[in-house]
């Protein structure tokens, strides 16, 4: 169990992590998501007590680290795969650790087997790839057969066997009753391995839920309509009628109509009664990478410090075809075809609380306030 | 914040390691590094050159003095195991450096300190396990040149015992302690290339900048950089009066100052590492 409690970390001016309240709980693999510079790494320095927090505190079962009686025994860490001196061999590397931890040297070739190392054990890690060097990590974290593990990133430059086995054994470890803190930029993967999400955007908690509950609440789903490509006038009318039903319509750039705020069944009833045909009426659900995108977005709405980042965020121009056009607009403006998408400027998101959205309808967005009031 | 808004139910018994839990103590840290010290390259490559100086230029000085036969007076041999002291000093420099700044610039001092919280722990056991391993080897071969320049320069008083003790222990002691000193600068400035040079400066600025002091009204200054220089302190180990005027160490008394700088130093490097963010 980790337990923080108004973690604030400040560099100079500079807050990295502020006010950060939360818990791990054993049993199930936590996620920790946050864009870069989000204050993920700081927090997990905290924890492992070797950044000092400005104000606040963080335990682990109880204790901070530096006060755990027998810390290595308790919490195992991969923070970052290149800590390593390149010029030992990943056995001596091992070796090193364990004697500084007390822990017996046959436990060095037992986790080299575990990672799959045996056989570059005597290799100076120096010649490691980044998925070796992410597998030494892991042998490291789990030397001391620990209840708590934290692991930064430890899919980075993984093969897909790697991210494969890496999944598994962060279940296998949590099924174990240890507590599994994770963090990681690759949603789909945390999507696989996570049960619960902390999220953090500018070094404040923005979500603490299961993954669930975090895709149903930030989710984004919308229906794909397309209508025959060689009757463009039809697409018009048909984005006419939508709009006027109190749909949001956006244009994507192979021509197909992404609406929102409105069920199929009603989109279907007002083609038909428009006349217009259709080649594909579609629903599409949000993945967690989706959410994740939407969730971190908001983010910007809580920042603490002044944003060197506002003047990249141009504001778009009317009649440029871009993803943050008033719904109202008739003409559809375009979006890209994938899913992973540009986040709109904040205040323009036009998923963001419909109102005119019936509440009964699949696509209608819940409101994120619920989340928000959770960051709180 | 309020409480997050889904629970899960903890797991029905928390995990426990089937390996006997025990707690580390200092002995675990010193096997530690040793095993750190001893497994990179850089350790052979600093000794193994500090050891082919002292061997080649104390033995080529020693028959250099032995073929120009001038007389030495009440001089012993022994006085020029400096010249072997003094290239050898900066390999010590250089490992002591590197034995911690190495793991600040590979980032292996945060893997470390997440297995030993105990950050002075960490600290003591690289000092003992430098300082042992620096001084047994500078001794023991100290004591081989030492044992080859006296038979080799016949013109040459015979030493003491006192002064074979200096020459060979003293000297061991000297470099392991300046050594120490690097481990303590590599500590506090956290950089293998900045702590090296700034050690190096130590060095041999003092000396260089008493060259140069040619003005009178800077006499006082360049006196006692020439006294207090860390190579005159060397020189000062091999002979029983202050070998620059009639002020100054002599003895062992260059070794105790060195202790003193050392332990300072390294003061400053624990209370620095306890409190730093790392």
């Amino acid at each position: 169990m980790i337990e923080a409690v108004g973690l604030t970390k400040r560099y100079g001016a500079k807050t990295a992590v502020y006010n950060l309240s939360f818990q791990v709980r054993p049993g199930v693999v936590t996620g920790f998501l946050g864009p870069n510079g989000s204050g993920k790494s700081t927090t997990m320095r905290m924890i492992l007590g070797l950044d000092r927090p400005t104000s606040g505190h963080v335990t682990i079962g109880g204790h901070p680290f530096r006060q755990l009686p027998n810390a290595p025994r308790q919490v195992g860490a991969l923070l970052d795969a290149k800590a390593v001196h390149g010029g030992r061999s990943a056995r001596s590397h091992l070796l090193s650790l364990a004697q500084l931890a007390g822990i017996p040297a046959q436990r060095v070739d037992e986790v080299l087997g575990v990672v799959g190392l045996q056989d570059v054990a005597k290799r100076r890690s120096k010649g490691f790839s980044l998925g070796m060097g992410q597998r030494l990590g892991i042998a490291a974290a789990l030397l001391g057969d620990p209840q708590v593990l934290l692991f930064d990133e430890p899919v980075n430059g993984l093969d897909p066997e790697g991210i494969l086995w890496v999944r598994n054994l962060m279940k296998k470890l949590a099924s174990e009753g240890r507590t599994v803190f994770v963090s990681s930029h690759l949603m789909s993967e945390m999507a696989l391995t996570a049960e619960h999400l902390i999220v953090i955007g500018r070094g404040q908690l923005l979500a603490d839920m299961s993954v669930t509950d975090f895709i149903s609440a930030n989710s984004a789903d919308f229906a794909r309509v397309r209508t025959p490509q060689t009757e463009p006038a039809q697409r018009e009318k048909l984005t006419t009628t939508l709009t006027e039903a109190g749909g949001q319509v956006l244009s994507e750039p192979d021509g197909a109509l992404r609406v929102t705020g409105l069920p199929l069944p009603r989109i279907s009833d007002l083609a038909h009664d428009a006349g217009v045909r259709l080649w594909e009426l579609s629903p599409h659900q949000a993945s967690l990478e989706e959410a994740y995108m939407r969730m971190t977005q908001g983010a910007v709405d809580y920042r603490s410090t002044d944003d060197r980042l506002a003047h990249l965020q141009a504001p778009l121009q009317p009649g440029q075809p871009g993803y943050g056009m008033p719904p109202q607009q008739p003409t559809a403006p375009e979006v890209s075809q994938q899913g992973w998408y540009a986040p709109p400027p904040p205040g323009q998101n036009p998923y963001a609380g419909a109102p005119q959205a019936p509440a009964q309808s699949p696509y209608a967005t819940p409101q994120p306030s619920d989340t928000t009031k959770d960051a709180r | 914040m309020t409480a997050p808004t889904h629970h899960h139910a903890p797991a029905p018994h928390a995990y426990v390691s089937p390996i006997p839990v025990r707690r580390a103590h200092l002995g675990d840290a010193l096997a530690s590094e040793w095993t750190k010290i001893r497994s990179v390259r850089s350790t052979m490559w600093t000794l193994g050159v500090m050891i082919l100086l002292m061997l080649g230029i104390g033995l080529g000085v020693a028959a250099i003095a032995s073929a120009s036969e001038a007389p030495m007076g009440d001089e012993s041999a022994l006085g020029f195991g400096f010249f072997g002291m003094l290239p050898a000093s900066i390999c010590v420099i250089t490992l002591g450096v590197l034995t911690i700044a190495s793991e600040y610039g590979t980032g292996m001092i945060r893997t470390t300190l997440t297995a030993c919280p105990s950050r002075a722990r960490v600290l003591t056991a690289k000092a003992i396990v430098f300082f042992l391993l620096v001084f047994t080897v500078t001794t023991v071969f100290a004591a081989l040149v030492a044992v080859a320049q006296v038979a080799i320069v016949d013109t040459a008083s015979e030493p003491t015992g006192a002064e074979w003790l200096r020459a060979t222990v003293g000297a061991g002691a000297y470099l392991a302690m300046l050594g120490l000193l690097s481990l303590a600068l590599g500590t506090l400035i956290r950089h293998s290339a900045g702590a090296i040079t700034v050690m190096i400066g130590l060095l041999l600025l003092p000396l260089v900048a008493a060259l140069f002091m040619f003005s009178a009204a800077l006499r006082s200054v360049q006196e006692a950089l020439f006294t207090y220089a860390i190579p005159s302190q060397m020189i000062a180990l091999y002979s029983e009066r202050p070998p620059f005027g009639d002020n100054g160490p002599a003895g062992w008394e260059p070794l105790l100052i060195m202790a003193g700088v050392t332990a300072a130093a390294l003061a400053g490097a624990y209370a620095l590492l306890n409190s730093r963010d790392v």
